[in-house]
């Protein structure tokens, strides 16, 4: 196995880890514009360009459309692009979101994720990338500040490579992790460098019957996303399907590639099992709220309690394999929401992991806990209460509550 | 759908045009059409600069301006702009 690189110790924010990676990873064009709680991530990016310690283009741009239109279009260049975002900012990109994935541009975005109005709230939930889940964007979700960084190092990798070319958004929780120190280990920059590489492009035929690298270039025309009826948007979509699923190997490719260079792997990169192999009860949950789960399983294994976690780090694509193994002999589960789909019988998460299960060979008890809307905490007490409510499914050997709330009064 | 429209594995991706526009004539859209009264216009160009299509070029071996009727959709941005009211709209008929 090759050596791990010596990597430095920094203290840093969840923001200002995603910041350094992106000034590590040779970053052309920054098209960003500031919201809380992602702030930090651009006020940080312009220093280093205020500086000189990058040779990015840092464009300020007057809306999160046009952050995410400048983004697209310098990434369709040719450049590398990185932009940040956060709840109304991401919810303003909307219409570009599709554009980016549509015109197959690889730009990569943090997504510091916050509650959306109204009424307004500053703090984490999933509220706002889940609204963009159909977007056609790869989504990743950090645990930590040190995931934060790996995966936005990483996300330039699966955005470029030529049989995925799509976006990718990598979610840290608001406040809870964009900003809260942590110990964050840096791999230097010359590795960052090399690990990224340059960009690579495919080919394409164009009108003028020419076949040349896939982007914007006066000296070989060709035209981007434009009109395509009835007779070929279809296929188009089709493609940006297949797309995502090449995006499951690659997701995995780069998490055991990246472990060999930092020692570090955040499960096969697409869902992380923690002490699954014989647990009767699980939870599925994303983002920072796994750390505090892991702490809670550790407890009631202790008390000699078969429970275990699932973290889905990679939500699009969804690892519809990679889910229903892991959770294969577990034989109640809880599905942990930190957003709410308004009359839709549950939250996001839950749907889609009660949709992978139900073609299990031993179809658990499936359960929905929404929890922590616009940052309420959740404490270990609770969150052990969940796996308490599991017991008693088994117990009981049926499910009352199938859609409950965690942590709301009355 | 033709016979010829190809599958979704054939296709360039992002919808790259694998013909050229310089064959799909859209003056054919128009309902309008811009007519110049040479006397009238003093090649200030404006309307060159206007036209969102590109359709009316300055060709300096004539000193003169030239619509480009097979691009010109008769959106009526030359005539609106043009400072001596040289361009008048007139309906493709008359």
């Amino acid at each position: 196995m090759q050596k791990t690189v010596k990597q430095e110790m920094m203290a840093l924010a969840g923001d200002q880890a995603v910041a350094y990676a992106a000034k590590q990873s040779d970053v052309d064009v920054v098209a960003a514009y500031p919201i809380t709680p992602q702030t930090i991530i651009v006020e940080k990016f312009s220093e280093y360009v205020a500086d000189g310690e990058v040779e990015t283009e840092f464009v300020c741009v007057e809306s999160e459309h046009s952050a995410m239109a400048a983004s697209i279009a310098a990434s369709a260049t040719g450049a590398r692009a990185f932009t940040a975002t956060a709840s109304a900012g991401l919810a303003l990109m909307h219409e570009m979101l599709f554009v980016a994935s549509g015109c197959r541009v690889p730009v990569v975005m943090a997504v510091a994720n916050r509650a959306l109005s109204a009424p307004l709230n500053i703090h984490g939930d999933h509220s706002d990338s889940m609204a963009q889940r159909d977007s056609g964007w790869i989504q990743l979700y950090a645990e930590n500040a040190q995931e934060a960084y790996d995966s936005i190092i990483q996300s330039f990798r699966i955005a470029e490579n030529l049989g995925v070319l799509l976006p990718v958004m990598v979610g840290l929780d608001g406040f809870t992790l964009s900003h809260t120190l942590e110990n964050v280990e840096a791999l230097p920059d010359e590795v960052v460098k090399e690990f990224v590489g340059v960009r690579k492009f495919a080919t394409v035929l164009t009108h003028e019957g020419k076949t040349v690298p896939f982007r914007l270039d006066p000296d070989n025309p060709m035209t981007m996303g434009p009109i395509a009826l009835q007779n070929y948007y279809f296929e188009f979509k089709r493609q940006q399907e297949e797309a995502m699923k090449n995006a499951l190997d690659v997701v995995q490719q780069v998490n055991s590639e990246y472990a060999k260079i930092s020692g570090r792997s955040y499960g096969d990169g697409l869902v992380e099992a923690y002490r699954l192999e014989d647990a009767d009860v699980a939870a599925v949950c994303l983002g920072s709220t796994s750390g505090t789960m892991k702490t809670v399983v550790d407890g009631l294994r202790q008390d000699g309690v078969k429970a275990g976690l699932l973290r889905l780090r990679t939500f699009r694509p969804l690892p519809v394999e990679a889910v229903r193994s892991a959770l294969a002999n577990v034989k109640a589960v809880a599905v942990m929401d930190k957003c709410m789909s308004f009359g839709g019988n549950g939250g996001p998460v839950f749907h889609e992991i009660r949709h992978v299960l139900y073609e299990a060979a031993n179809r658990p008890y499936v359960v929905n806990y929404i929890y922590g809307l616009g940052g309420r905490d959740s404490s270990p007490v609770e969150l052990r209460s969940i796996y308490e409510n599991l017991q008693g499914i088994l117990r009981a050997g049926r499910v009352e509550t199938p859609i409950q709330y965690l942590g709301l009064r009355g | 759908m033709t016979k010829q429209d190809k599958n979704w594995k054939e296709i360039a991706p992002a919808g790259v045009c694998s013909k050229s526009s310089i064959t799909f004539l859209t003056g054919d859209w128009k309902t309008y059409t811009p007519v110049r009264d040479p006397a009238k216009c003093t090649r200030c160009l404006l309307c060159v600069l206007y036209c969102p299509d590109g359709a009316i070029h300055w060709r300096p071996e004539k000193g003169d301006i030239e619509f480009d009727y097979n691009f010109c959709k008769g959106c009526g941005i030359c005539a609106n702009q043009c400072p001596t009211s040289a361009i008048t709209m007139k309906l493709e008929q008359e």
